[in-house]
């Protein structure tokens, strides 16, 4: 498919998706595309780091949470505008990142994620026993006016669609300027192989860590729009390793490091969710935790790239700027 | 310059100098620490004695990237091609040490590609090269990134031998382009028709310097290659 073929799909795919809302005026559909815009977007920040750049991380949840919390606490306490506290979540994300990749990136292999595991499960814990913004019973975000400022939209869920949709698109669009820049480049010559690409001028722990500054900032933003959506936070919603495992599986799924495997990834796992959800009533829990196990076995054995890399191999021009390497777990720290 | 592994001495008290222009062959047998010589010049390793230098400057300490963008590039003993990426976007990589664009380093990375004679292969995989291919790929890669050192490890090992001449032709040319070279090489017929000087190495120490007529006369060589029999 040429360039032109490939902006009208994508011309026609935003189309669809703007006028889902007013085809599909009932809130379920509205809420599930909603979640699927959500994890896509936590998937695609996860992507970043571990898809592109190939340091596999389990700690998602950490940015997360941090990001729901600081514009949470912010607009709790001094009443500050969530979109406010999301610019300062997602700058807190990054600081942190910093403070986690700096000592972390010296890991090798598995033990990254290891290690990320581990500071997923502290920060957690932190947030349980940290009464000023909760403890475990978490904070409850009061009803404000439904206005934009406000970030809270009570009467229809379709102004949360298109805050979601405007966030992914934002995400994206970001992501797909790194993939064609010098950040990309980098970032997957680490992911191939850290030796080769130091030895060509490149400095492994910068960009390492440019890459989880800019994971933590997309997730962050991730965190806010869930707090203002739910407009209820607690540790075990925002900060849990399942959390990071799950959109893990989303971009492995959809396919690493690549820009669409993420959205592909989303859509496929959501959807799978609301069905064995609905289908299986209560007794469906964890039914679909199963279905994803049994996905991603597949995956690995059969189609290592992801659907996007199944969809590649039906029609996959060489040469083209961003190619997955067919393997699920990228090669250890350098 | 001097590099341990534990009780293992890989390199004892190594000294050349590198003359710009110079096509300096390393040679010895297997261990004697020829790639060692190069992880430790290139910043893999620190040496546990001496000093590196270039251009008047010491490289002891530094990182490899940092080793790179002073002016010296490699390849590598075990080809390491990215892979999951085109031949283009590995050399574009090599070009962003320099290059202030993402557009001119693809300018200069179809230079070095059309330099190795791979300009033809620019939108195929790594994966897709044959061994010959993959060895002038991470030239071109190495030469993207304008070193005033280029250290070659092995090129023409696991070629065939109809490649070899297009090899040889390729290292004068990178001469030419104004690099100096140091040249690892099994093959003596190829080392002797491009390296100006020859160091050769045996058991980690150096046992002979000099021009390549000389060097492959001196006893040592022929001992520590051949045995003493053929003495």
């Amino acid at each position: 498919m040429g360039d032109r073929g490939r902006r009208a799909l994508l011309a026609g795919l935003g189309a669809v998706l703007v006028a889902f809302p007013w085809v599909f005026v009932n809130p379920y559909p509205r809420d599930v595309m909603i979640r699927i815009f959500l994890y896509a977007l936590l998937a695609q920040a996860w992507n970043l780091l571990g898809g592109y750049c190939g340091q596999v991380s389990l700690g998602s949840a950490v940015f997360f949470g941090i990001g729901a919390y600081t514009s949470s606490v912010l607009s709790l306490w001094w009443g500050v505008s969530p979109w406010i506290g999301m610019l300062a979540g997602m700058a807190l994300a990054v600081l942190v990142s910093q403070a986690i990749g700096y000592p972390c990136f010296r890991l090798r292999g598995h033990y990254f994620a290891i290690a990320t595991i581990g500071i997923g499960e502290i920060v957690q814990t932190v947030a349980i026993n940290w009464d000023a913004i909760g403890g475990a019973r978490g904070i409850w975000l009061p009803i404000k006016p439904e206005t934009l400022v406000n970030f809270q939209f009570h009467r229809a869920k379709w102004a949360y669609y298109y805050v979601a949709l405007a966030l992914l698109a934002a995400v994206f669009g970001l992501t797909a300027f790194v993939e064609r820049s010098r950040l990309g480049y980098y970032f997957r010559a680490i992911r191939e192989d850290p030796d080769a690409a130091q030895s060509l001028g490149v400095p492994l722990t910068r960009y390492k860590l440019l890459a989880i500054a800019g994971s933590a900032a997309f997730t962050a933003l991730g965190g806010t729009f869930y707090a203002q959506y739910v407009l209820f936070i607690d540790p075990e919603s925002v900060f849990p390793t399942s959390l990071s495992i799950l959109v893990c599986l989303v971009a492995v799924l959809g396919g690493v490091g690549t820009l669409w495997g993420p959205a592909l990834g989303a859509a496929v796992l959501i959807s799978l969710s609301e069905t064995t959800r609905i289908w299986l009533g209560g007794t469906g829990k964890a039914v679909d935790l199963m279905i994803y196990g049994g996905l991603i076995v597949l995956v690995s054995v059969f189609q290592p790239g992801g659907l996007v890399g199944l969809v590649g191999r039906l029609g996959r021009r060489p040469g083209g700027p961003a190619s997955p390497t067919p393997v699920v777990v990228p090669q250890g720290t350098g | 310059m001097t590099k341990r592994f534990g009780g293992l001495v890989a390199n004892q008290g190594i000294t050349f100098d590198v003359a710009p222009g110079e096509i300096v062959g390393v040679i010895g047998p297997n261990g004697a620490g020829k790639s060692t010589l190069f992880d430790v010049i290139t910043g893999f390793y620190q040496p546990d004695g001496g000093d590196i230098r270039f251009a008047g400057e010491t490289l002891t300490g530094l990182r490899p990237d940092q080793i790179n963008r002073r002016g010296i590039g490699r390849t590598f003993q075990k080809l390491r091609p990215f892979n999951g990426m085109t031949v283009r976007e590995n050399v574009t990589v090599g070009a962003l040490a320099r290059a202030v664009s993402t557009g001119a380093a693809h300018v200069e990375a179809d230079r070095c590609l059309a330099l190795v004679g791979l300009a033809g292969k620019a939108g195929a995989f790594a994966r897709e090269l044959s061994t010959g291919q993959r060895k002038r790929l991470e030239m071109a890669r190495a030469m993207a990134t304008r070193p005033r050192l280029l250290m070659l490890d092995e090129v023409t090992g696991g070629v065939d031998q109809r490649s070899i001449p297009d090899l040889v032709a390729l290292i004068s040319r990178l001469r030419d382009a104004g690099v100096t070279l140091i040249v690892i090489e099994h093959n003596m017929r190829v080392i002797m028709s491009v390296a100006t000087r020859i160091v050769a190495l045996h058991l980690g120490e150096k046992i002979a310097d000099g021009p390549p007529a000389d060097v492959v006369r001196d006893r040592r060589l022929v001992e520590a290659y051949l045995g003493a029999a053929y003495l």
